[in-house]
């Protein structure tokens, strides 16, 4: 209410002191996001040219090559589950990672949220220092870490216990830790702020109901959290899936994500239209997540109403 | 620890066939002892500098089928006490027993009590009905006992209409009456409740007290209630318990609490009183001959021990204090009216006499109401035969 009366309605229109409030973060939205966007879609209906760009000849083919291979030769189309598999990896990982992240979170959340007010802002800020480092260095720094020669094989075998070093770079593994490694803090954030505003008592009144303490964290804690753990997943997940730096760093470009085959068709292959098909692809799988997570916690609400 | 509390649950409810249907008029198990706590102590912070003794050597017996008061002001200590009945806090020092049994070192869980915490505590993604269902599925009650307890419930607390709805889409009122029937449905042998009635309004807190002391009857439950509202304790309780910086001040019903308050700060806190300072001057068989500065001797029945020459306290309900026109003979002193308050049913007069201050309630309409006196004019004070109470500290 104040902040209405303090603002510039009583001079210019409400409407007109709302757009110039809203309008420069429209702007940038617009201009670097939805026409972005917009470009992509077109092109993804056009032909590529043969170094890079596109040709203005409508066609399907970029996502049809997402299933099937043309043969050079007569000109068949035939299955190819190849990119599926980049595609369901990517999902995999992501998945994965997200589960970790997850696991790893609930209990430094809690203990955050449960220390005294000046303790708990040096925890959070010591969750988000190795974010004042850029990501590629730290992506490179684990690289160093998980190395044949690295500090961890180089412990191990001098303590006997593995003769041979691990093969902890260069797959699935690393990317699955270069990727738990980026994105933490986007899980232990949100649900750090569901642990703070989640009243404690009600488990008082749990245990007081007669409840143990693993019924009443799966039937009290995680349904009051949900909305936290959603958001958490989601902005663990989203940028997974899409990853580019770890896979390529960490996986040494063997494990493929969709990230990386997107970047090859921009790069490398020059297949633009096809390279824009598939981040068509990847906008929708990410978009149908979100929709479907979101009528989730939805519902959820208007149940609370 | 879960088969102790399901056992105890059992047993309770083959009382809710029987005695429970109707109210009860003689209670039989009057001299059962529903809980009692044995020389119990409660250091928060022990060993530290800030440590902090929350209750000290504290004596207490609940008898069953109670509906017993912890009274006193914000942390005194009352709430600690319901906190370790209830199992959610350790105690320091001495024992507690729940119907004969010692708890404590159990858990909440593993005891056969339930709460009505202050802010109600309803499981917020839960209906109505679920949160009342809670308690008895954890008990591992059957589902079709289950919904008719649940049924019972609501019908008992008139929340039949609300079952399926969440906590946050109603009234305080409509909480409160939920958090009740959810402590109520695993029929506890002790109901704790803290506060429960100080997030309503005055209104809504008035008609509770009087179905919070229908539903303790009805359910024949011994009722543990914490409240700093002398008043709302007055009102509902069989017994109450005075409690003031983590001591025990008295005990006792409602009359006696009031009638024969013990000491200066019961007297004090339990509505309002005149406190004078008196001296012992002699003893005559069963009564205290008093001498007030500035008043005529006085004379009061001996409740405790008491010496010649000895200093004690003097407690008079305001509304025992008689003020009459100057010079009338039945005054044991003279006094100034510093300031008239109108009350609605009452006049408040603040008098002072010689260097104490008192304060004299007067009716309206009664036969004394007929006078009335404005500030600055001199009365004549006297004391209602048996008012003045001589306090032990």
């Amino acid at each position: 209410m104040s902040a209405r009366q303090f603002s510039l309605s009583s001079r210019v229109s409400p409407r007109l002191a709302d757009l110039g409030l809203l309008g420069p973060a429209i702007a940038v939205i617009l201009v670097f996001m939805v026409a972005p966007m917009a470009i992509m879609f077109v092109y993804s209906f056009l032909q590529a040219a043969p170094y890079g760009g596109v040709e203005w000849v409508f066609t399907t083919e970029a996502y049809s090559s997402i299933l099937f291979e043309r043969d050079f030769l007569d000109n068949s189309l035939t299955f190819t589950p190849d990119y599926l598999i980049v595609l369901a990896r990517s999902v995999f990982q992501a998945g994965i990672a997200t589960v970790l992240c997850l696991v790893i979170s609930v209990p430094t959340a809690y203990y955050i949220a449960t220390r005294p007010e000046r303790q708990k802002n040096i925890w959070l800020v010591l969750i988000t220092i190795p974010y004042w480092v850029n990501l590629l260095i730290r992506t490179i720094a684990l690289l160093f870490v998980l190395r044949g020669d690295g500090p961890i094989n180089a412990v191990l075998m001098n303590l006997g216990i593995v003769s041979e070093p691990l093969p902890l770079s260069y797959n699935g593994f690393a990317v699955c830790l270069g990727l738990i490694y980026s994105f933490l803090p986007f899980m232990v954030l949100p649900l750090y702020s569901a642990f703070e505003r989640f009243d404690f008592r009600l488990l008082e009144a749990a245990y007081d109901l007669y409840a143990s303490r693993r019924i009443a964290f799966f039937r009290i804690v995680l349904p009051v959290m949900r909305p936290g753990l959603i958001a958490g997943s989601l902005l663990v997940f989203i940028p997974s899936i899409g990853s580019y730096l770890a896979p390529d760093i960490l996986g040494g470009g063997k494990t493929l994500m969709i990230g990386n085959l997107i970047g090859t068709q921009f790069q490398s292959a020059r297949n633009w239209p096809f390279g824009a098909a598939l981040s068509m692809i990847l906008l929708t799988l990410t978009l149908l997540v979100l929709l479907w997570l979101a009528r989730r916690a939805g519902h959820q609400k208007s149940d609370c109403r | 620890m879960r088969t102790s509390a399901s056992l105890s649950i059992s047993r309770s409810s083959e009382r809710a066939q029987g005695s429970t249907e109707k109210p009860r008029l003689h209670d039989p198990r009057q001299d059962t002892i529903a809980a009692e706590v044995k020389g119990l102590s409660k250091v928060y912070n022990a060993g530290s500098s800030r440590a902090y003794e929350a209750l000290k050597n504290f004596h207490l017996s609940i008898h069953a089928n109670e509906f017993f008061t912890l009274l006193g002001p914000s942390g005194c200590g009352k709430t600690t006490l319901l906190r370790i009945l209830g199992g959610f806090e350790t105690l320091s020092a001495g024992t507690c027993t729940i119907f004969g049994q010692d708890v404590s070192r159990l858990p909440p869980e593993a005891r056969p009590v339930n709460t009505v915490f202050q802010q109600y505590a309803l499981f917020p993604h839960m209906t109505v009905r679920r949160n009342i269902a809670f308690g008895l599925e954890m008990l591992g009650t059957s589902r079709v006992e289950t919904e008719r307890t649940v049924e019972r419930m609501l019908e008992l607390v008139h929340m039949t209409e609300y079952a399926d709805r969440k906590p946050d889409t109603m009234s305080g009122g409509q909480r409160q009456r939920v958090a009740l029937a959810r402590a109520l449905a695993p029929r506890p042998k002790l109901l704790l409740l803290d506060e429960p009635l100080s997030a309503l309004d005055l209104k809504l807190r008035q008609k509770m007290r009087l179905e919070l002391k229908a539903l303790q009857r009805e359910t024949g439950i011994t009722f543990i209630f914490v409240t700093h509202d002398q008043e709302e304790a007055l009102a509902m309780s069989d017994r109450i318990a005075v409690i003031d910086q983590g001591r025990l001040q008295q005990v006792g019903t409602p009359e006696e609490i009031y009638e024969h308050p013990k000491s200066r700060f019961v007297a004090d806190f339990i509505g309002e009183s005149n406190l004078l300072d008196a001296r012992v001057s002699g003893l005559s068989g069963t009564e205290a001959n008093l001498t007030i500065e500035g008043f005529a001797d006085i004379r009061a029945p001996i409740e405790w021990p008491l010496e010649v020459g000895q200093a004690v306290s003097l407690s008079i309900r305001p509304e025992r204090l008689i003020i009459r026109e100057a010079g009338e003979e039945t005054c044991s002193g003279m006094a100034r009216v510093v300031a008239r308050t109108y009350l609605g049913n009452a006049v408040e007069y603040h008098l002072v006499a010689g260097n104490q201050s008192l304060t004299a309630r007067a009716p309206r309409g009664g036969l004394r109401g007929l006078l009335d006196f404005a500030p600055g004019d001199e009365v004549g004070v006297g004391f209602e035969p048996g008012a003045i109470k001589v306090l032990l500290s």
